[in-house]
């Protein structure tokens, strides 16, 4: 296990650094240092001397891998590659271009993104589950045809709607909740719980059906007969049998959603004007803030490598068959 | 005789694209207190449905039909409510399932799975749950009970895991106990053991047994009483020795007659023709007028009723229906083959390959660097030699690397070791010469016909792709009579050649891998357990059609089988495998009527004849054992019976008891 992990860690070093090297690519090949400093000087502005001078000011006045005028290790170290891309391996995310502390808006913005992306993981997955169990358990009756109909309507329902109703029923009508904004600490929670149930109404539709769909598939297993041949009765075969064998490839769809937790869900926190990464994303994405792009970028591909190895350990709790680090003979 | 159970009227329908079709028909039987009913017929007869059935665990589109009643003493299970089935099944009915690999839970201990039916039914043990469940895994033969209790059933053998499933069924003492195709999934020597082992639970607790198989030769061992079922129905039922030694209903007959024997190496096998009728297919009145060789009209028009054909044998079959005088003209003779074996000869062919000291090794890799720690030896120095126009037959248990060896020779694994020949030349060839004449002088058959066509292609596309491959496809006008060509060799309709895999039935689809093996003309066939996945009437067509090919093409044949009664049929000689080598080599009737070495004849025992006797005790114990760790000594010496000190310490070398016959064994050194 403890080899396994190991070679995991030592793995994720070249991926990091393709993922390093493509994004440094991309960002500095569609927009040089001399198209950013236009972008940010403005038509007026624009002359030789000054895009040289913001050039300076923010870094970006050394060549891209190899500094011919810098002397010993320097020549490497003293370049945009390195100072742009490499560091961003120590979380050291420099500043944006327009000036901020990037590592310190991420750790400031990070808070209010799991306040609300935890709560609808979590919860989601609840609902998710017990609505597939219900479904399943009435099989065959109308309650599992009107649960049918009632994912399907979700579903097919824009989560648009789903914000501006709830914005328009809880808050303004009902004058339960505040519509938007964030206040930190314990007073959150009243700005959270809105975006919350949005969330989770938002992901029941299709959750539940794929749920049902696992289930379905283990319902009819071999063991699940050999269980109703001893008698089990059919709740229990549901909440033991199936529910721990499903578990298996519910857990692999959740890692997907494991970055996106950190990263913020982009349209809620707009929406509800939440103060967290999902929306610091899309503002430097208007303002063409690439030194942000590029962190959010980077760290979104450590999270995703994180949420894979954290699946893979999940597997041995739930899969006994799965075992990390012994590999079988190969054939 | 006291009846515990009683089946009345037994008939189910299933609902199928918004029709009901009937799948069960009025199914009258009775179980009683230490006795076996057995129920036999090919796949798709509803042998399944019917174990279901009686326990109320059938399909949610399935349903019971008017008048059905199932009597279990006097209650009617059929008016039981699902809570009040779910106290019945498991401790008054128990059910062991054909497939041990499913069986289980996998992510569930053996301890909890069987802790399970204390709880469900509320049963509490005298002594400590734990100790009793102890008690129970030792009863089934598993010699670690407290170990087997933590593990999870990936851990166990596919054996052990029936034994396991057997345990389940039995915890509570059941009156009766089902068992769907017990042993099917099992290899022979281990099925023997579990069909050793539910005989004497029988014994021990006076259970009622129904027993479900498609294996006449276990039936005759296990059943007092036989049913035979054909598209749902009983044709024929009656005491199994009656029933086997006088089969009254022509399909019973047929059925038996497709059995391959051991001595049958010089006639072709009879079979029945066409196939079992889909659920949604038309039926006459009696479901088996349309492959029945004497049906008359009146088979089409008026459904046969059971008769008694002598004290308690009956059948449902208008030939016994009629006066008897008619039953003097239609004497019953073996179907007529449209070929003729030839004689055996004994001439020495001409070699068409030999391979000496073969070996496929596997490495287990293990750490941070992922260094080789281990070696597999799947297939350990084996040596063998193919001739023109003969059948050289690789038996063994699954796992001891025949189909390894099978896919090293064809070029799909590599070959560790080892130097191959081809024809009589001595020149050793190198592993790309060896692929460059393999690959289109050796073909394979596989297994499974139903995975290894490409379900996307077309039969046209399946049979000209090796022609392509090795730029044999002839001119555009003469590939269609080439491709038809083919599928008249194998016995298939023209028309096939538009079609897809799925329209066409095990038998035909095995054909059809036959006819893309035989495309690129080639002189070896490796056949890898071509019929193990067939019913027995349609194995005897398939085995039949490789015969008649061989003869017409002179073509040599690697026919790997667990199956000796098969390889009674097929095989020129014989070589059979344990734990990766060759133990015992030799011509056909050396093999089967003087085998030397005790695995060999513990298979040959372990096998279930049909008409004998029951005599059947497992003639091996234990299991086969791993290859990554085999045993210093002789690999068998831990199940054989006449271990001596010597199998312990040292492998054996071969010895020769004729020209013909080598065996690996110290019991037949001076």
């Amino acid at each position: 296990m403890f080899n396994y992990l190991l070679r995991r860690i030592l793995y994720a070093i070249p991926v990091l650094l393709g993922v390093n090297i493509i994004t440094f690519l991309l960002f500095f090949a569609v927009n040089s240092p001399d198209d950013m400093a236009r972008a940010y000087l403005g038509q007026k502005y624009v002359t030789p001397s000054a895009i040289q001078l913001w050039k300076s000011e923010h870094g970006y006045d050394v060549p891209m891998f190899y500094n011919e005028k810098a002397s010993g290790i320097s020549k490497v170290t003293n370049t945009l590659f390195f100072t742009k891309s490499l560091t961003l391996f120590t979380f050291n995310f420099g500043m944006s271009d327009s000036g901020r502390n990037i590592s310190y808006d991420i750790r400031h913005r990070m808070l209010p993104s799991l306040a609300i992306a935890v709560p609808i993981l979590l919860l989601g997955l609840l609902t998710n589950i017990t609505m597939a169990l219900l479904l399943i358990f009435f099989r065959q009756t109308y309650v599992e045809v009107g649960g049918a109909i009632l994912c399907v309507i979700l579903m097919s329902i824009s989560s648009l709607f789903y914000i501006i109703a709830g914005q328009f029923i809880l808050a303004k009508v009902f004058h339960w909740v505040p519509i938007s904004g964030y206040q930190s600490g314990l007073d959150a929670v009243k700005f959270v719980i809105l975006p919350v149930i949005v969330g989770v109404i938002t992901g029941i539709g299709m959750g539940t059906r794929w749920y049902r769909t696992l289930f379905l598939e283990e319902q009819y297993k071999d063991y699940v007969r050999t269980a109703r041949a001893k008698g089990l009765s059919q709740q229990r075969i549901l909440l033991t049998h199936v529910l721990k064998n499903a578990m298996i490839p519910i857990l692999t769809g959740l890692v997907v959603i494991i970055p996106s937790l950190f990263l913020g869900s982009l349209l809620l926190e707009s929406f509800f004007g939440i103060p967290g990464l999902g929306s610091y994303t899309i503002d430097a994405i208007t303002r063409q803030d690439f030194a942000i792009v590029r962190a959010m970028v980077f760290l979104g591909s450590v999270l995703y490598i994180v949420g894979l190895i954290l699946t893979d350990i999940s597997y041995t709790l739930v899969d006994p068959r799965v075992r990390l680090g012994s590999s079988q003979a190969g054939s | 005789m006291t009846t515990i159970l009683s089946c009345e009227n037994l008939s189910v329908s299933l609902m199928l694209a918004g029709e009901r079709y009937p799948v069960l028909n009025q199914l009258d039987f009775q179980l009683q207190p230490g006795k076996t009913f057995a129920i036999v017929g090919e796949s798709g007869c509803g042998k399944s449905i019917m174990a279901l059935a009686l326990n109320q665990l059938l399909p949610p589109n399935a349903a019971y039909q008017e008048n059905s009643a199932i009597f279990l003493g006097e209650e009617d299970l059929l008016l039981c409510s699902d809570v009040q089935m779910q106290t019945i099944r498991g401790k008054r009915i128990g059910m062991v399932f054909q497939e041990p690999m499913t069986a289980l839970n996998p992510v569930f201990t053996i301890g909890q799975q069987l802790t399970e039916i204390f709880n469900a039914h509320h049963v509490h043990a005298e002594q400590s749950l734990q100790q009793h469940l102890i008690e129970l895994l030792k009863q089934v033969g598993i010699s670690d009970p407290v170990r087997c209790l933590r593990q999870y059933p990936h851990e166990l053998s596919g054996g052990m895991k029936q034994r396991v499933v057997i345990a389940m069924a039995i915890a509570l003492k059941p009156d009766i106990l089902i068992a769907d195709e017990p042993t099917t999934a099992l290899d022979v020597t281990i099925q023997a053991q579990i069909l050793d082992l539910l005989r004497s639970l029988q014994v021990r607790y006076g259970m009622a047994i129904l027993l479900i198989s498609h294996d006449l030769g276990v039936v005759s061992q296990m059943a007092d009483d036989v049913a035979v079922m054909y598209a749902g129905q009983f044709v024929e039922q009656g005491p199994t020795q009656l029933l086997i030694r006088d089969p009254k209903h022509p399909y019973t007959q047929q059925l038996l007659a497709a059995i391959p024997r051991l001595d049958q190496h010089d006639r072709p096998l009879a079979y029945i023709s066409g196939m079992v009728p889909g659920l949604t297919e038309p039926k006459a009145a009696c479901p088996f007028a349309n492959r029945c060789p004497y049906a008359w009209s009146r088979c089409w028009a008026e459904a046969p009723l059971s008769v008694e054909v002598t004290p308690l044998h009956r059948v449902s079959c208008h030939l016994y229906t009629e006066d008897p005088s008619m039953l003097a003209d239609l004497k019953i003779s073996e179907k007529q083959e449209s070929f003729v074996v030839n004689p055996a000869s004994n001439d020495h062919s001409e070699i068409a390959f030999s391979v000496e000291d073969a070996r496929c090794y596997f490495p287990i890799k293990k750490g941070l660097l992922q260094r080789t720690v281990a070696m597999v030896k799947a297939v350990d120095g084996v040596s063998l030699c193919l001739k023109k126009g003969k059948t050289l037959a690789l038996v063994g248990e699954s796992g001891c690397g025949k189909t390894t060896l099978g896919k090293a020779l064809s070029g799909l694994l590599p070959l560790t070791k080892g130097d191959i020949r081809w024809g009589a030349n001595t020149e050793v060839l190198s592993a790309t010469q060896w692929i460059k004449q393999v690959r289109q002088q050796l073909q394979m058959v596989f297994q499974d016909p139903f995975s290894s066509l490409n379900p996307r292609m077309m039969i046209s596309q399946i049979l000209s792709e090796g022609l392509l491959a090795h730029g044999l496809m002839p001119p555009k006008k003469e590939q269609l009579q080439l491709l038809q060509g083919l599928l008249d060799k194998v016995g298939l309709p023209q028309e096939s050649l538009q079609r897809y895999p799925h329209e066409f039935s095990g038998g035909q689809r095995q054909r059809l891998s036959i006819a893309r093996a035989l495309a690129v003309n080639p002189s070896i066939l490796i056949c890898d357990e071509p019929t193990s996945a067939l019913d027995v009437s349609v194995q005897a067509k398939i085995l039949n059609l490789l015969k008649e090919l061989q003869q017409k093409d002179h073509l040599a044949y690697l026919f790997i089988t667990h199956d000796l009664a098969v390889v009674g049929y097929m095989a020129d000689e014989v070589a059979v495998m344990y734990l990766g080598r060759i133990v015992e080599y030799g011509l056909r009737e050396e093999i089967l009527k003087t085998p030397k070495h005790p695995y060999t004849q513990a298979l040959l025992r372990a096998k279930p004849m049909l008409g004998e006797e029951r005599q059947l005790i497992a003639p091996v114990i234990g299991e086969p054992p791993s290859p990554i760790h085999p045993p210093v000594g002789c690999h068998f010496a831990g199940r054989c019976p006449f271990v001596m000190k010597q199998c312990l310490s040292e492998y054996p070398s071969e010895r020769s008891v004729s020209a013909t016959h080598q065996v690996r064994c110290f019991l037949y050194s001076e």
